[in-house]
């Protein structure tokens, strides 16, 4: 990543989950689109007031479960019929009541996997560093007990000296500016 | 209990009129404070030292018991015609079925909105990978020549053999593989928010680096926590099909063969219930001693102690069901061999194992669970928790043994007796468990804070809050 300068953002703290909440949806009733909230524990809420509604992991969970089904099952029917028959009991080669059991793990290991390592790539995670990190009292709160507001830099609303005046009419704890 | 003895008791939700959850008092703060404390304080308490070495001295015969095994080959053990099979598949079945619980509390009272299960859910998860581990190295040992344990797999190789599919030896080792991955990636996916916490409370920099690397940067943007609940939501809703298969499969081992006393379609749902069984009496064993010595009586309450006596209530009567079924069958089905392995069983030379088992798993926990006095004694739960592990350990011996030592042919009978291996092996996977779980307790988040956060009154969104109303 090129080396940035300037400012991420402007970061308010608040003190309870319905603080936040409010001021999330009053920012985002006032045009905000570049903001987000930062949460010790989930708040459903909060990603509604900041219009976030669905994502993509089921999706990703089911076309990794359905991958996983249709490579048992082929590899189980290529290595039984085609690759190495035997004869079991005069069982047929093709016993596909056999092979539903691990063709039906697998659709489970698969969609698992995918629904984690989903999750991690869609969040853009693994990143060990982020900007937020640079605000004073982020890593104080914002895992523990305080509940975080920012207003990106990339929103074309965006001016550091209005859009702090603005937070400031929200009424958080503080509001820090997070550099680069 | 009186009503009235009960209203005063601070332990008791006045609204719902059932043990809190959640102890009154705890804030986001506290919370964070008294879970980090435990793994990020300096210095470590001495009685952690004690175990530890204690556990250690124990891993020790079994790396002493697994060299002489691989060394001399499973000679050393009591298997041999007609027991064909002994302790590692009754240790074996044991364990997985202690893992069960671990993934029945974290994914399926999950899905059932039991969010009372939050804060024993982290280190049932760790008992079920820790059991998960000492179950899986038994089929490896005992195949004799464990260096060729990726035989198991197919995999394209210069012998142009291909293994057989048909066979549930094969469907075990994709249902335990499968069940090994997927509880450990929904346990490391459950702790990743906490690492995060761990890494921004750390104090030193060590920790802060091995924290944060475990945290994957976890900064806790709702759009990220969204994600995070749906794939967690998705993980429950897969393991819960999964832990129910990976039994069942494992009963299919027996299920599948034409023995009478292995040879019945009530052993599908009769594991599955014995696993959560057995595996309840774990979480209880391994909660009591824990919460009492780390102080944890605000987070894993007395509700949690009860609840999880009413599980093995219930998952005992399913169990007591499935040996009732299995002697009914025995004379129903009118085969002579099914009626004679059955009174082999009970009143054979090995008869004792089956009443123990009956003692174990019926007579002491299904009369006296139904106590909330005795279900709230963490004494009595205790004890309790030990009798049905041991019971359970039974059953799986009883399932194995006598349904082998005296089969059609009487010339070929015989008896079954443990070697100093035998027990040096079982033992030795009693002490890496307790290994595992000490270093887990130590250095990782026992109780995930993240969803212990959600269950507290601040946590609650309100309208129109006004400013500083705080938790």
């Amino acid at each position: 990543m090129p080396p940035r300068e300037g400012t991420y953002g402007l970061l308010a703290e608040f003190d309870s989950p319905s603080d936040l909440v409010r001021a999330a949806r009053q920012a985002r009733q006032d045009g905000w689109r570049r903001l987000d909230c930062y949460t010790p524990y989930p708040v459903e809420e909060a990603a509604e007031a900041i219009g976030f509604h669905r994502n993509k992991v089921p999706l990703l969970t089911l076309v990794g479960g359905l991958m996983g089904l249709a490579a048992m099952f082929s590899l189980e029917t290529w290595i039984s019929v085609l690759a190495y028959p035997l004869n079991i009991g005069g069982r047929p080669t093709y016993s596909w009541p056999a092979f539903i059991i691990p063709a039906y793990e697998w659709t489970i290991l698969w969609a698992g996997l995918s629904a984690a390592f989903g999750m991690f790539a869609l969040n853009g995670l693994p990143s060990l560093y982020h900007p937020l990190f640079n605000a004073p009292n982020f890593r104080s709160g914002a895992t523990s007990d305080k509940f975080f507001l920012c207003l990106e830099a990339l929103d074309p609303k965006f001016d550091l000296v209005e859009s702090r005046a603005y937070l400031e009419t929200l009424d958080p704890v503080s509001v820090v500016e997070v550099p680069y | 209990m009186a009503t009235s003895e009960r209203k005063n008791d601070p332990r008791i939700d006045p609204a719902t009129g059932e043990y809190r959850v959640v102890a009154p008092g705890q804030t986001f703060k506290s919370v964070t404070d008294k879970i980090t404390q435990i793994v990020l304080r300096p210095d470590t308490p001495l009685g952690w030292f004690a175990l530890f070495t204690a556990a250690g001295g124990i891993v020790m015969i079994l790396m002493v018991a697994l060299t002489w095994l691989f060394l001399k080959g499973t000679g050393i053990w009591a298997i041999t015609q007609p027991v064909a099979w002994g302790f590692a598949i009754i240790n074996f079945v044991w364990w997985i079925g202690i893992g069960h619980a671990g993934t029945l509390i974290s994914a399926i009272l999950l899905l059932f909105k039991q969010s009372w299960r939050n804060s024993i859910s982290r280190f049932a998860e760790a008992m079920t990978i820790f059991a998960v581990v000492c179950a899986g190295m038994f089929p490896l040992i005992h195949v004799g020549r464990p260096w060729l344990g990726y035989w198991l797999f197919p995999y394209p190789n210069s012998m142009t053999v291909w293994p057989q599919f048909r066979s549930p030896l094969l469907w075990d080792v994709f249902a335990v593989s499968t069940y090994a991955t997927i509880s450990v990636v929904f346990w490391y996916v459950g702790m990743v928010p906490d690492f995060g916490t761990f890494r921004d409370h750390a104090h030193s920099k060590a920790g802060q680096y091995f924290y944060g690397l475990l945290s994957l940067g976890w900064r806790g943007s709702v759009r990220h926590w969204m994600r995070y609940e749906t794939a967690s939501l998705l993980l429950s809703g897969l393991a819960t099909p999964l832990v129910l298969s990976v039994h069942t499969v494992i009963s299919f081992d027996f299920a599948v063969a034409v023995l009478p006393g292995w040879h019945t379609t009530i052993f599908p749902p009769y594991f599955v219930a014995g696993a959560i069984y057995s595996g309840f009496a774990m979480v209880l064993t391994l909660a009591i001693p824990l919460r009492k010595f780390y102080h944890l009586e605000g987070m894993v309450t007395d509700r949690h102690i009860d609840n999880m006596g009413k599980v093995m209530l219930a998952t005992g009567f399913i169990v007591a069901y499935g040996y009732g079924m299995e002697a009914f069958m025995a004379w129903y089905s009118a085969s002579h061999w099914e009626a004679f392995m059955f009174w082999n069983r009970a009143f054979g030379p090995m008869g004792w194992s089956y009443w123990v088992l009956i003692t174990c798993n019926l007579a002491i926990p299904l009369t006296t669970l139904w106590s909330r006095k005795l279900r709230t004694s963490m004494a009595f739960m205790f004890f309790i928790s030990i009798v049905v592990n041991t019971g359970m350990w039974f059953e799986r011996f009883v399932i194995v043994v006598t349904s082998l030592y005296r089969d059609f042919l009487p010339s070929s009978w015989g008896t079954y007796r443990a070697t100093k291996w035998d027990y040096a092996v079982y033992v030795g996977t009693l002490g890496l468990f307790t290994f595992l779980f000490l270093l887990f307790v130590r250095f990782l988040p026992m109780i995930p804070m993240n969803e212990i956060r959600i269950l507290l009154p601040g946590a609650k969104i309100t309208p129109k809050a006004t400013a500083k109303a705080g938790d």
